[in-house]
């Protein structure tokens, strides 16, 4: 042993160790090709009662539920069976998203802001899913659900204002762009940290489930924070306590660089990982809008029912970059957009309508026109109040307040030192205008 | 905030009827369980069984299942749930089983609990109080001994309790559960049964003896932010909490020493007021905790007083402490902050 030991570790004989470290199948340049995917056909899958056992589900948690065709017709027992009008709200949803990314993305390369996040490509997840849940069943999200705020209707200057962080902005200029907090429209302060929503919507859940209410909570959460132990602690007290609460996993399959493998998707599916904590296990084609919302709708009939918890799994594409700060052309091959096999969300709504004859070519068009025209003009209010670094913001002892409900005595010392400084700093300030510079 | 402690008309308890702090807690959390639907008692044991140190015991078959009921051994969990249960209105009150467990659960305290009001901008706030048995003297080896106070005090957002009487104890765990802020109550588990003082071959004192274990019953409370003064004295002042308020009372007593001890009870909001009266009165200060010593509480009380009684000062301010290592099993009053570390250090500081 003694001689060779630099050459061989420990065992003998035994065979060698090897460590595996994920990879994914295509790298820059490289031709993508998803062929290997099993998408299933639209249709198949039997939409279970809401009160199946979880190990009853486990076609479910492997398969796909997909309602779309390639014929553009809604197949089988998840069809929701929507009436066209609000199919159409629906679309017209995903229409101003997307309008919306458009803008702000550029926002942000034009220097109005620090950041932008787009959802290209899962506009479906959050605008059709959160269409199937009450106005006041509280949402937990994760950083891309604006879809869900339009689908709410939150107001579109709002969320302008938060990105620019101006004096508009409700939330004081004190978080990255596009962390929204609405309480009017129950949706969670975004936080940043990844997953730590998860246990939350668990707590707002139980909490409902302890006052005897019939509000249920919905949370979103990136494949890859999956990773996270919060996550985990989500499912054991969902499963728990059967907490009135669904857990959405959105596999867009990138976290920034990482692709899905790195949280554990080369070995089974998300949904999957329900069956293990006896929660309900859906996996749903997330770029289908009808699937997202029949698969939203049955686990919120199975939560309001007390019937228990759900794990959706939306298998999706982010077909941008994660971020404004981020450059996918980097780490992934640029054609797997355009090879993704389950297509673009907006474009298979829109041609499901069509082919029901409920919609047109000509009203899509005047409809994004109308979705850009709107973004814009907002924009252009919304810059009324300032944008990023342009001295419009929120007065400056906002720094100090709400960070305890009375201000301690330590944080006026701080806040009075903050505001000595400002005079130097700043001599043109004029304080009358209640922002400073 | 008033440093005038003596002007406060504190809730009077009756000569006959003593309880220890275990008694005290379960008051307070069965008195705001009574008062308040919104509260909730949750944590590891803590429900059936009452809890590892009985602090719940009688609870959940009083106040029902759905308020008081055991979680699954997840302290990210436990304090996850209870933002998502301060989001929806109610006043949780996770219990910790050892603050030495506390880790997991940093990320939703530091995070998220701590700062969903400011994110926010008070659309959601995370009122909860976080009890938790902290500090050693039981033996309880470097996993059940620690004091990790410090972690929270740095934490924006977050304040910091800890009691060093059955009636403080009874009375400050009511004020943090009507507090609308996110608190730390760290319980120092050695001062349970007794006030501990430090000379570990002394027989140990049931609470009974001690005046403080004269506890009102029912509801009063006792305001965060405020310093309770221990022993008035010209000589020294001493900066202490929890058990180590006992311990320095004992040293003091046994040297003959009038000293000004102040028990803090509150480190996050500090009774700055109350510190600088006395220090500019004394001249000298100790301060004495539990926990390691770098970076400790000690470190900014001592900064601090520095910072804003120098030219009162007739000494270096002193700081008696845990030492910087993991609280070892076999050697804790070897490494506890005992009468002999206290006693040298208020000889130092006196001698000058």
């Amino acid at each position: 042993m003694a001689d060779t030991a630099d050459s061989t570790p420990q065992g003998g004989n035994r065979p060698k160790l090897a460590l595996h470290v994920p990879e994914p199948k295509f790298r820059p340049g490289d031709q993508a090709d998803f062929s290997d995917i099993d998408i299933g056909e639209p249709g198949l899958l039997p939409r279970t009662d809401e009160g199946t056992k979880p190990e009853d589900m486990k076609d479910h948690a492997y398969g796909l539920v997909r309602v779309l065709g390639d014929d553009n017709k809604a197949h089988g027992p998840w069809d929701p069976k929507l009436d066209p009008e609000t199919l159409r709200t629906m679309l017209g949803h995903m229409a101003m998203v997307r309008a919306f990314d458009e803008r702000m993305f550029r926002g942000q390369r034009q220097g109005k802001t620090s950041f932008y996040m787009k959802c290209t490509g899962e506009e479906a997840t959050s605008v059709a899913a959160s269409m199937a849940l009450a106005s006041d069943d509280m949402i937990f999200p994760s950083y891309r659900q604006q879809g869900i705020l339009i689908a709410r209707g939150y107001p579109l200057i709002e969320m302008i204002n938060q990105i620019y962080s101006n004096k508009g902005d409700k939330l004081k200029g004190r978080q990255l762009p596009i962390m929204y907090s609405s309480r009017e429209h129950s949706f969670f302060s975004i936080s940043g940290n990844l997953a730590t929503q998860t246990p939350q919507a668990v707590g707002w859940a139980m909490a409902s489930a302890i006052k005897g209410d019939s509000r249920i909570a919905a949370t979103w959460v990136g494949e890859g924070s999956t990773a996270e132990g919060d996550f985990h602690s989500a499912c054991t007290f969902a499963a728990v306590y059967n907490a009135p609460v669904i857990l959405n996993v959105v596999n867009n399959q990138w976290a920034i660089s990482s692709f899905s493998g790195f949280a554990g998707a080369e070995r089974t599916t998300f949904a999957a990982r329900a069956l293990g904590y006896g929660l309900a296990g859906l996996r749903v084609d997330g770029n289908d809008a009808l699937a997202c919302f029949a698969a939203q709708q049955w686990a919120a009939n199975r939560a309001r029912a007390n019937l228990g918890p759900t794990l959706i799994e939306s298998f999706t594409y982010r077909a941008e970059g994660h971020s404004t700060s981020d450059d996918p052309s980097g780490y992934r091959s640029a054609q797997e957009r355009e090879e993704w096999p389950l297509g673009d969300p907006v474009m298979r709504l829109k041609n499901h309508l069509i082919a029901i004859g409920e919609w047109d070519e000509e009203r899509q068009e005047k409809m994004d026109l109308e979705a850009a025209e709107l973004v814009k003009k907002t924009t252009k209010e919304a810059e009324k109040n300032g944008i990023l670094g342009h001295g419009l913001h929120h007065p400056f002892h906002t720094m100090f307040e709400d960070v305890f409900e009375e201000l301690p005595w330590h944080l006026e010392e701080q806040a009075a030192q903050a505001t000595r400084e400002r005079k130097i700093k700043w001599p043109d300030h004029h304080p009358k205008d209640g922002a400073g510079k | 905030m008033s440093t005038d402690v003596k002007t406060e008309t504190p809730a009077q308890g009756t000569e006959d009827r003593r309880i220890n702090m275990i008694e005290a807690i379960n008051e307070a959390l069965d008195t705001m369980l009574a008062r308040d639907p919104d509260v909730i008692v949750m944590g590891e044991d803590v429900g059936y069984f009452g809890g590892v140190f009985r602090c719940t015991a009688g609870l959940q078959e009083k106040h029902g299942k759905t308020r008081v009921f055991d979680t699954p051994i997840s302290e990210c969990g436990i304090i996850g749930v209870a933002v998502g249960m301060g989001a929806y209105g109610l006043r949780p009150v996770p219990e910790i089983q050892f603050a030495d467990y506390i880790y997991p659960g940093l990320d939703q305290l530091i995070s998220e609990a701590a700062r969903l009001r400011y994110r926010s901008a008070t659309e959601y706030i995370a009122p909860m109080t976080v009890r938790s048995p902290f500090g050693g003297g039981i033996f309880g080896g470097q996993t059940h001994s620690q004091s990790p106070e410090s972690i929270f005090t740095h934490v924006a957002g977050l304040k910091t309790v800890i009691p060093s009487t059955p009636y403080d104890a009874k009375g400050l765990l009511i004020s943090c559960i009507e507090d609308n802020d996110p608190v730390i109550f760290f319980e120092p588990k050695r001062i349970y049964n007794g006030p501990f003082t430090g000379f570990y071959d002394k027989p140990v004192e049931p609470w009974k003896k001690h005046k403080d274990s004269v506890v009102p019953e029912g509801y009063y409370k006792i305001p965060l932010g405020k310093a309770r003064h221990v022993t008035q004295g010209e000589q020294i002042t001493v900066l202490a909490y929890g058990t180590m308020v006992h311990v320095a009372e004992a040293v003091c007593a046994d040297k003959g020493i009038e000293a000004d001890i102040l028990d803090l009870r509150t480190l996050v909001p500090l009774d700055i007021e109350a510190i600088e009266a006395s220090v500019k009165k004394t001249g000298r200060c100790l301060i004495v905790h539990e926990a390691t010593r770098t970076s400790g509480f000690g470190s900014e009380l001592s900064a601090l007083v520095t910072e804003r009684c120098f030219y009162h000062l007739e000494a270096p301010v002193e700081r008696v402490t845990g030492f910087d290592t993991p609280y070892p099993h076999s050697l804790e009053w070897a490494y506890f902050p005992g009468p002999v570390r206290i006693g040298e250090a208020i000889d130092k500081i006196l001698k000058d």
